[in-house]
């Protein structure tokens, strides 16, 4: 059973210039993209810069202005459908950013960070009560409970990618949008937030769209793999068949590119 | 390092100490480590964040600021000269001409403000003043690190450029001294995979062109095959591992070089979990 669907997708950047700065052209980053993600598994979206990798996992919680297209999410097309009515489906579905060191608030600390959720999603909860929530979900991605007291400047940039982790489960989601979300880290780092993510899909029975540029790694984790080149997917495969018997040229091109140890 | 060579080493380090003092705590980042580097070699530098690998690479051109840093034992020698009792006019005169760098960041390391031209002219006005044809010169650059249409490039900012471009403009900046030694920290870490296999071809290919040498900082052991000569692996400010490149990778032989090679993602491994290091069992 697919969990969310996507239907020719269309996002389209106007390009303003001459005197009177009108419309000139468009950037068409993401052009026609339909695919659909089975519910509990890894879709790998893999690309260079600029190839609408980004654009696509945004366009999907609804985090960039869509020219056409729809997006099926329980039955809805959640493009279509007002505020109020997308805001229960908002907390099913989460992101988890590139940069660990930009993505937390300097300002707050880990029980701030974490616990905003609950605020927002669970206001009946007591201090108590969330308290405990995010020590639980402290433990559940490797760091201590005592650490909520801290600030994220304290954490390594591993440690700053599992708190953001733990930030997207506080509401329970059902997908996450994963972009680049190890791209930063040391190989080493990298190893065992991947294992982390794979251990928390097996848990929660979690469904993720794994955006990165490393083939290496999106193959690694993912169940399929789209291969994006310029706004559209020339290559839609399993990760065996990928790896196996690339079709696409650009496919061919990627893989070469991965360092081989 | 059995095979010593028949000439006197271009680099020379000697049970290398630096300290940092945090508070009444001292941090040992770099922990007496010893390595020399032949005329034309290439090294590599593995290791995680925090192993000391970028301090030893700032500290040969005596980069690190003191304090923080102290300089708590030891010698580089380079071309039989001590860096680190240099004086700064000393420095100035081996800092961008015989020794240059490259950094991860590329759109971090260029002026923002200045047109590629004036950015490469200024490192040859300062270092080469002989030169007549200043805008020749920086074509022939920017033609050797493989930029199409330098004529037209050089008039660009360095936000027109991708990051690519940019890292290769970084690069011809830092071959404008034809230096002995070009040290490359993580120059590809921010960079695409495609674009990463191009800078790595371009290093490998300047590396033969040229014949300077480099040292290659990188966490990634995976990049390395093919462009280094020798490896030294970096844990805690020590040398956990030295030695030629293929060699180490197919025989490693510290457990920390071994988990940190077992790491790196396969493609068409299909293993259902990546090895990750457990540094509990990781003795120094």
């Amino acid at each position: 059973m697919n969990l969310i669907e996507v239907k020719n997708l269309k996002v389209y950047f106007p390009v303003y210039g001459g005197i009177f700065g009108k419309k000139i052209a468009e950037v068409k980053a993401v052009d026609d993209v339909s695919f659909s993600i089975p519910k509990g598994k890894t879709v790998g979206l893999v690309g260079e810069s600029g190839s609408g990798k980004t654009t696509i996992g945004r366009a999907m919680l609804r985090l960039a202005p869509v020219t056409g297209g729809e997006v099926i999410f329980e039955d809805k097309n959640i493009l279509a459908i007002g505020e109020n009515e997308f805001r229960p489906c908002r907390r099913k579905m989460q992101m988890i950013f590139q940069d660990p060191y930009s993505s937390l608030n300097p300002r707050m600390t880990i029980f701030q960070i974490i616990g905003e959720a609950f605020e927002i999603h669970e206001p009946s909860l007591s201090k108590d009560e969330r308290r405990e929530r995010v020590g639980k979900l402290l433990t559940q991605v490797g760091l201590k409970k005592e650490v909520m007291s801290r600030y994220p400047h304290e954490f390594s940039g591993g440690q700053r990618q599992r708190i953001g982790i733990a930030r997207a489960l506080a509401v329970n989601p059902e997908f996450i949008v994963c972009d680049e979300a190890v791209s930063a880290l040391d190989v080493s780092v990298q190893a065992s937030i991947i294992n982390l993510l794979q251990d928390l899909q097996e848990q929660f029975a979690l469904t993720y769209l794994f955006i990165s540029h490393d083939l290496a790694v999106v193959e690694h984790i993912s169940h399929e793999v789209l291969v994006m080149h310029h706004g559209k997917i020339v290559e839609h495969a399993s990760a065996e068949a990928i790896y196996e018997s690339p079709q696409h040229d650009y496919t061919r091109k990627l893989l070469s590119a991965v360092p081989k140890i | 390092m059995s095979e010593q060579p028949a000439l006197e080493p271009l680099l020379d380090v000697r049970d290398l100490r630096i300290h940092f003092q945090d508070g009444d705590q001292i941090v040992k980042a770099v922990d007496g480590i010893s390595f020399q580097l032949a005329k034309g070699e290439t090294l590599a530098v593995v290791g995680e964040s925090g192993s000391g690998k970028s301090v030893t690479a700032l500290s040969i051109t005596k980069l690190i600021a003191t304090p923080p840093a102290i300089y708590s034992g030891g010698q580089i020698l380079f071309h039989g000269k001590d860096t680190l009792t240099m004086s700064p006019s000393e420095l100035r005169s081996i800092r961008g001409r015989k020794i240059s760098y490259i950094f991860q960041e590329p759109s971090s390391s260029l002026n923002p403000v200045f047109k590629i031209r004036s950015q490469i002219a200024e490192v040859l006005q300062l270092h080469r003043p002989d030169i007549k044809d200043i805008d020749r010169e920086i074509i022939r650059l920017l033609e050797l690190v493989g930029i199409k249409d330098p004529a037209l490039r050089f008039h660009d900012y360095p936000h027109q450029l991708s990051g690519g471009m940019q890292q290769r403009v970084m690069i011809a900046m830092a071959l404008a001294c034809h230096p002995d030694l070009l040290v490359a920290d993580e120059p590809t870490t921010a960079l695409d995979v495609t674009i990463q296999a191009q800078i790595l071809e371009l290093l490998r290919d300047l590396k033969k062109e040229i014949g300077m040498a480099i040292i290659l900082i990188t966490h990634n052991f995976s990049i390395i095959s093919g462009i280094a000569d020798k490896v030294a692996v970096m844990f805690r400010g020590k040398i956990v591992e030295f030695g030629p490149t293929a060699e180490v990778i197919k025989n490693p032989q510290h457990p920390y070089t071994q988990a940190l090679i077992e790491c790196v993602p396969r493609m068409g491994a299909r293993a259902k979990r990546l090895k990750t290091i457990d540094y509990s069992k990781v003795n120094v």
